[in-house]
């Protein structure tokens, strides 16, 4: 019944035969998914099972092999097979896309289209403190050019962006910190911090690439309601990549499974939680 | 900041004007004082290694094409300056350049040739080859930076040394001979003393040699800083920390590699304009990447990422070269007959590299590290513990080395 | 014809001279990822210490000490200069290079008064010889076998002994080579004496052919040694040997066109356009591996 109901709602982000191959290996193979707009959207599976690479699909870190992702209803990356990848290509759909214009987004043009997000290795800027992590992450939306820049022209916009930033971290609870280098906060924070920064960048969608890895149960526990907030608050919709079960099925609307780069199941929580293929996946239980 | 670029000028001025009004002065105040050159090439030199700390420093863009953009401001500003009635001189060799006038004399003709009027043409002229020079510079960095920033750390290196050794042997092709005046250096146009005003009879009243080269480097380094400090200065170091964040934050690694190239290369380029003013010529052999490699270790002595780290360890680098260490370059006999051993042409040079050897393995983040000097007045922030550690440390090398300090001042935001 | 011989026999021997050169820049790159800025310098040292061990030497002991005391060079300064700095950021690593190079280069200067030195002349390399109706010195045919039978003999080693299967394996993976127990520091070292004896092999053959060694003598080669390093791919010593051979040819080819137009100026910029070309459209070189960030 969910399910139906999601059909019904315009989409966000939508991938279709989305294929990256590297060399020989099909990492992620075939894949379609759809993250309507205002749910969070979960994508599950074991090490290796190419999760991360199909975000970096998404955000334009990789040009995929082969695929559709439209974003707000808009082609936002199309690639088809060419040259030697053509010949070593292993996917289906070969064809598909073959006639259509290839779109290849840098990350920061993707940023720019409203799509922004977190590291699964935390990748804050080391030398930078707390305050500067978000305030940075506000240039991209800057109205200003080098030269009003350097001659302090832009100051009205400058202020606007310290305010701004300032607001942020209070929402986040890191004003205590504002001046301690990035990298110097506790892991559950520097995660926070990740998150307060990608929102800085106003985005539509967020992409949260194992948020609760390293997080204590307590700390896990209020990052599922941090999620939740988040989400009311800037009216995103939200894609995640999690290990902990116990947090994707408790925040989830949606779950789609993959392993070996391909999909092998999805639907809410619950029917994922009692599908067999999930189960076999992840304890590696052989059919006998 | 202003107040302390200000003050900074007033000494410079008054200092290499007191052997004028008080004759008698020691040696070191006298016109032909080491002092003086130690100034005007530490002025030049702490523009470029700022540059250079600007691209490798704050961006993380590791290059090695500082000489090549020194040198194209160079000759641009060379080319641009040099009097009409200096040009077969100069271009003998060539039958003449291919440019007959030169921006000196554009504006001679409309604000007269002598007096105050020539003045004013020759300031005039000389500022807009600077800026030209630095703009050449900067169109170069442009083409140059298409094809190879995309390159990552030492090939990058590599590749913008050999851009540099290309530029090179290009203004040394014989067959540009009208223009680059080949292989021969390029003179006679208007340098730093050209600035000193003189009296009818030719006396000198009033010596700006010093002050001219410290007015254009502090406009420039401050102008940088103000960058540094802006949100392109943030979008810059975020590079440099992590380039895949910066990107994923929508920060385009491709423009602001680009524009901090460009930008440091147009300083780069003005500081080669004003090197050419120095040694009052323009030779390619002299844009070589051993100086390159001299201007990067400064950059290191200083501590890559701060800014005054690199105007003081470009005083301290030029003054221990030019005037500090001269004693160890000739040899040295003691009252006592004892002929001090080791002391001969060179060894200056080979105790310098030893210590710069030291500061690079076990000093590694230099001067300053990554840390500003801190003055009071300048952002409300009160006078840090760095600060005055650093005037006790500099102290005891007597008042020039007090001044490099406050030259570095001038670079705090 | 004979003119194109002869071109074709000197560019072929340089190219052999800067191959040993290339080979020290592609070992330590393979292995540390550091480009060497002051292995043209040593290369330098070797010829001035030639002068000066000649000098007072026969040439049969004197070359052979010649070869001994670079390699005690180049452990030295790998020892001082390089090994403190393993974990520090590549850029210093770099940077301490340069900072050898620029020692290297002032001592120089301090001991031989920034006079250029005249390389002696030894009896049976600079012997001249006819090939082909040209006379050239036995240096120039000597060359290009030398570097093969050295470049065999190396391949040798680092395909069939321990320390070669060592030298690769820290070269795919410095860190895991080290968990697994090799001992990096002599990896590192046996690389920096292999490179420094050959490049003072390779001072012998190249200052015989050119004579005059200034303090700055050994940066030109050592640049463009790098960059045919680069050119075969960066850790692939026959990717080493063939760019050096390439860079040799292009060179003298470049050097021997008509004086009228005047293009000889444009030598050793043409080696760095080469370079900036194979950067550009190819930037593992020709035989090197493409490397990939993981994000």
């Amino acid at each position: 019944m969910s399910a139906s109901t999601k059909k019904n709602q315009e989409s966000a982000l939508h991938l279709e035969n989305v294929t990256m191959q590297f060399g020989g290996v099909v990492s992620v193979n075939n894949l379609t998914l759809d993250v309507p707009k205002g749910q969070i959207i979960a994508l599950i599976g074991p090490n290796g099972a190419g999760k991360t690479t199909a975000f970096n699909c998404i955000t334009g870190v990789y040009q995929p092999t082969n695929g559709l992702i439209k974003f707000m209803g808009q082609p936002m990356v199309r690639t088809h097979p060419r040259g030697k990848d053509a010949r070593i290509y292993k996917g289906e759909n070969k064809d598909t896309y073959a006639g259509q214009s290839v779109l290849t987004p840098t990350p920061d043009q993707i940023t720019q289209l409203g799509i922004a997000r977190t590291f699964q290795n935390i990748r804050l800027w080391k030398s930078m403190t707390v305050f500067e992590n978000v305030l940075t992450a506000k240039h991209m939306r800057a109205k200003q050019n080098v030269f009003s820049a350097i001659l302090r022209a832009n100051a009205q916009e400058e202020k606007r962006m310290r305010e701004e930033t300032m607001d942020l971290l209070v929402e986040q609870g890191l004003e205590n910190f504002k001046d301690e280098l990035a990298t110097s906060l506790p892991y559950g924070l520097q995660r926070r911090l990740e998150i307060a920064r990608a929102l800085a960048t106003s985005p539509r969608l967020l992409l949260l690439d194992e948020p609760a890895a390293g997080m204590n149960p307590q700390e896990t526990f209020e990052l599922a309601d941090f999620v939740h907030e988040i989400r009311e608050k800037y009216d995103l919709t939200v894609f995640l990549i999690e290990h902990h079960m116990d947090l994707v099925m408790n925040i989830s609307d949606y779950i789609y499974v993959i392993d070996f780069g391909s999909e092998i199941s999805q639907g809410v929580p619950e029917v994922v939680q009692s599908d067999r293929r999930v189960i076999e996946a992840y304890l590696g239980i052989s059919e006998e | 900041m202003a107040g302390y670029i200000c003050l900074i000028l007033l000494i410079v001025t008054i200092l290499e004007n007191l052997s004028t009004f008080i004759p008698g002065v020691p040696q070191v105040l006298q016109p032909t004082s080491p002092l003086f050159t130690v100034l005007k090439k530490g002025a030049v030199y702490s523009l470029v290694a700022v540059s250079m700390n600007l691209l490798n420093g704050f961006t993380g863009l590791f290059s090695l094409g500082q000489a090549g953009f020194m040198l194209l401001g160079a000759y641009t500003y060379a080319i641009l300056t040099v009097p009409a009635s200096m040009k077969d001189q100069v271009y003998y060799l060539f039958g003449g350049c291919l440019l007959k006038s030169s921006l000196v004399d554009m504006f001679g003709a409309v604000f007269g040739t002598s007096g105050a009027g020539g003045a004013v043409a020759m300031v005039l002229g000389v500022l807009l080859a600077i800026i030209l020079a630095g703009c050449v510079a900067a169109f170069f960095a442009y083409l140059i930076g298409l094809p190879v920033l995309r390159l990552k750390s030492d090939y990058l290196a590599i590749a913008t040394l050999g851009f540099a050794e290309i530029i090179r042997a290009i203004f040394q092709w014989q067959k540009l001979g009208r223009v680059t005046n080949g292989a021969n250096m390029i003179k006679g146009f208007p340098t730093f003393s050209s600035f000193n005003i003189t009296d009818g009879s030719g006396g000198v009243v009033l010596r700006l040699s010093v002050f001219v080269p410290f007015l254009l480097a502090s406009v420039c380094i401050l102008l940088i800083v103000l960058l540094i400090h802006s949100s392109y200065g943030r979008a810059f170091k975020s590079i440099r920390d992590d380039e895949i964040a910066s990107e994923a934050m929508g920060i385009s690694l491709s423009k602001h590699k680009m524009l901090s190239f460009v930008i440091s290369s147009f300083f780069a380029g003005i500081g080669g304009a004003l090197f050419a003013m120095y040694v009052a010529n323009a030779q390619a052999k002299a844009f070589t990447s051993t100086m390159t490699y001299e201007i990067l270790l400064i950059v290191v002595v200083g501590g890559i990422g701060s800014i005054s780290g690199s105007v003081i360890a470009t005083f301290l680098y030029v003054a221990c070269s030019e005037w500090w260490l001269r004693f160890l370059d000739s040899e040295m006999v003691l009252s006592n007959g004892f002929k001090v051993p080791l002391l001969r042409n060179g060894f200056r040079m080979v105790v310098f590299s030893v210590v710069i050897m030291v500061i690079v393995l076990f000093f590694s983040h230099g001067i300053m590290g990554e840390k500003e000097l801190r003055l009071p007045g300048i952002n409300g922030r009160p006078a840090g513990s760095k600060g005055a550690g650093k005037g006790k440390k500099d102290g005891a090398a007597a008042a020039k080395a007090v001044k490099e300090e406050k030259s570095s001042d001038d670079q705090e935001d | 014809m004979e003119y194109v011989i002869s071109v074709l026999l000197s560019g072929i021997s340089v190219g052999g001279q800067y191959a040993l050169i290339a080979i020290g820049y592609t070992l330590v790159y393979g292995i540390l990822r550091l480009i060497n800025f002051a292995h043209g310098d040593v290369f330098m040292v070797a010829g001035l210490m030639g002068i000066y061990f000649t000098a007072v030497l026969p040439i049969t002991l004197s070359i052979p000490l010649v070869i001994l005391v670079t390699v005690a060079l180049g452990f030295t300064i790998e020892r001082v200069a390089y090994k403190p700095l393993r974990n520090a950021p590549r850029m210093s690593v770099m940077i301490s290079a340069i900072g050898v190079s620029y020692l290297l280069q002032n001592s120089a200067t301090y001991v031989t008064g920034g006079q250029p030195m005249t390389y002696p002349e030894i009896p049976f390399l600079a012997r001249t010889v006819n090939v082909f109706g040209t006379h050239t010195k036995w240096v120039v045919i000597l060359t290009p076998f030398l570097v093969l039978v050295l470049v065999f003999l190396l391949t040798q080693l680092i395909d069939r002994t321990k320390i070669g299967m060592a030298m690769r394996a820290v070269s795919k993976d410095f860190e895991t080579s080290r968990l697994m127990g090799i001992k990096i520091n002599s990896v590192i070292s046996m690389t920096f004496i292999i490179g420094s004896a050959l490049a003072a092999v390779g001072s012998v053959l190249f200052f015989t052919n050119y004579p005059a060694i200034t303090p700055m003598a050994g940066a030109m080669p050592g640049l463009k040694a790098f960059v045919a390093a680069v050119f075969g791919g960066i850790g692939s010593i026959p990717g080493a040997v063939i760019g050096a051979f390439l860079i040799g040819i292009c060179e003298t080819i470049i050097k021997g066109l008509p004086s009228s137009w005047d293009v000889s100026v444009f030598s050793d910029a043409f080696t760095f356009a080469l370079l900036i070309v194979i950067l550009i459209a190819k930037p593992q070189g020709l035989f090197g591996e493409a490397a990939t960030d993981k994000v």
